[in-house]
């Protein structure tokens, strides 16, 4: 398979009046195009940090970012759907392609499309105020899919939302990006999302950020994320990863 | 679905009433203050030579409507408002504006916006008839004064305020500053910027019938001035009464404009 992104001996400092924080220190890692890859790691370990240097957001301190596409594009979505309350959800799916001169017709289509399909078309011209948790971060999702971008970057994208509708719309999305063809780097702090929805998942040390270890998720009989959780390698991985990071809570 | 309707008007009517109720009071008080003073003078039990009457007020009000020209006056305390108003807000959300843009800017100008902002600007009223001569010029210099650094200072604060997270978002979006100037940071704080407009209203109100009271031979804070020195307290009360008027007028006004400016941007 094709890789699409290569990242090798990536470093991070932040610099600030009381000190250097070193937020990543040397991660190496393959991205192969189309694959769904989910990042886990102890909290505060630089998983937000590694997606915002993707995202050209922050700048890194060492090591080498390499695409292997031209043009390529990136979706970033953020924890917060940051929804304009003064744009209609049309016109928030809308300005990825507005601030990048993108607005063709086949473009503004192509979110017309998206909005129908999944459950919005009611409230193209409502504002977001009058959209629940969950429809909002489908609102996000589809802002950042508008511009067509080659790799998603997700930072916990669901965890705002109650465990139901968390799964729920996993679901969702996991099949609105693998319909678009989509590849994925998705922070997340929940192990089973993360098993369930990835084709790699790959765990993250304490800060600074290493990689501990990568699993190729196989799973047999795989079907849709909810129904991986049934799957009989499913426990087996959750365990793994999970004692991987080494959650104590008195530390 | 039949308790429904009932429950909806039930919170209506309930809705109505209390305004009235609201209304009603506050018309009460009005009227129960200027009969009170009335029945006091009526009964010499207030010297009117000092504090006047309603009857009195009234009555130097037709009177100065039909002889010295009530409504020019009014004009030209109006008009003198709206011009510092308009000056004002213009350039406080300009040099806001370039604070916002520029924070290098804004860090050095800090003390400066400061000082000049708690600086009492009365104490400044004779050397600016110096400066600027005894005409409308001065009374608009000082009204200017005195609503454009506590604008600029609170819409800047406005603006660096905005949600950080919105910016973020249109940065990954590749946005520059401008366009996160025009699609995040202004339209965010719209409200803020209206409300600061209100604020100015009534600062360059201030300012004027300050101004008037110090140089001017037209304007209701002249009639007040003329009023006390030849010792017409009725002129003085009268003016102060339409003082309150007009400034809450201008108060309304921009509250109408607000309401605008909602509805065009929720439709
Ligand atoms: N702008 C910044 N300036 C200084 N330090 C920062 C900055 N952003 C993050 N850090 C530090 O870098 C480390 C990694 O932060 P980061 O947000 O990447 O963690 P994370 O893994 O995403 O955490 P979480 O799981 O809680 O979201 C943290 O210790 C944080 O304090
Ligand atoms: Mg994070």
């Amino acid at each position: 398979m094709k890789n699409i992104l290569t990242i090798s001996h990536l470093k991070k400092n932040y610099q600030d009046d009381s000190g250097e924080i070193e937020a990543i220190w040397d991660v190496d890692l393959e991205v192969p195009e189309g694959k769904f890859i989910s990042i886990v790691g102890p909290s505060g370990c630089g998983k937000s940090t590694l997606l915002s240097i993707l995202a050209g957001l922050e700048k890194k301190s060492g090591g080498t970012i390499q695409f292997h596409k031209d043009d390529i594009k990136l979706g970033y979505m953020l924890q917060k759907d940051s929804l304009f309350p003064w744009r209609t959800i049309l016109d928030n799916c809308l300005l990825g392609l507005e601030l990048k001169k993108m607005l063709t017709e086949e473009n503004i289509h192509y979110v017309h499309h998206l909005l129908d399909t999944y459950g919005l078309h009611d409230f193209k011209n409502k504002y977001p105020s009058s959209l629940s948790g969950g429809m909002r971060q489908r609102v996000a999702l589809i802002r950042t899919l508008a511009i067509q971008p080659d790799i998603l970057l997700l930072d916990e994208p669901f965890s705002a939302l109650d465990a139901m509708t968390r799964v729920a719309l996993s679901d969702d999305v996991y099949h609105m990006i693998k319909k678009e063809g989509k590849t994925v780097l998705m922070v997340t702090h929940d192990i089973a999302e993360a098993v369930s929805l990835s084709d790699i998942v790959v765990v993250l040390t304490k800060r600074p950020a290493r990689i501990k270890k990568m699993y190729e998720i196989q799973l047999t009989g795989r079907s849709t994320p909810i129904e991986n959780r049934k799957c009989k390698e499913f426990s087996m991985y959750y365990d793994q990863i999970w004692r991987d990071l080494d959650v104590h809570l008195t530390e | 679905m039949s308790t429904l309707p009932n429950e909806r008007e039930e919170y209506l009517k309930k809705k109505k009433k209390e305004k009235r109720i609201v209304i009603f009071f506050q018309i009460l008080i009005l009227v129960c203050c200027l009969l009170l003073w009335e029945i006091a003078a009526q009964f010499d039990w207030i010297n009117t030579f000092l504090s006047s009457s309603p009857s009195l007020v009234f009555k130097t009000f037709l009177s100065l409507f039909e002889q010295n020209d009530l409504l020019s006056h009014i004009g030209i305390t109006t008009y003198e408002t709206f011009l510092s108003f308009a000056i004002a807000s213009l350039i406080g959300l300009s040099v806001s504006t370039l604070l916002w843009w520029f924070p290098r800017l804004a860090k050095i100008l800090d003390p400066y916006l400061t000082i000049l902002n708690s600086l009492p600007k009365v104490a400044l009223g004779p050397l600016i008839i110096i400066w600027v001569g005894a005409s409308m010029n001065s009374i608009i210099f000082m009204a200017l004064l005195i609503c454009i650094f506590l604008s600029i200072i609170n819409i800047y604060h406005d603006f660096l305020n905005t949600d950080s997270s919105y910016i973020t978002l249109l940065k990954s979006l590749g946005a520059n500053k401008k366009d996160i100037f025009l699609k995040v940071v202004l339209p965010a704080n719209l409200s803020n910027i209206i409300n600061n407009l209100k604020i100015n209203v009534s600062m360059a109100f201030i300012g004027v019938i300050m101004g008037e009271l110090l140089v001017s031979k037209k304007g209701l804070g002249y009639l007040i001035m003329y009023g006390t020195q030849v010792f017409n307290i009725n002129l003085v009360i009268t003016s102060v009464f339409l003082l309150g008027i007009l400034s809450f007028l201008f108060y309304y006004l921009i509250c109408f404009l607000e309401k605008m400016i909602q509805k065009k941007t929720a439709n």
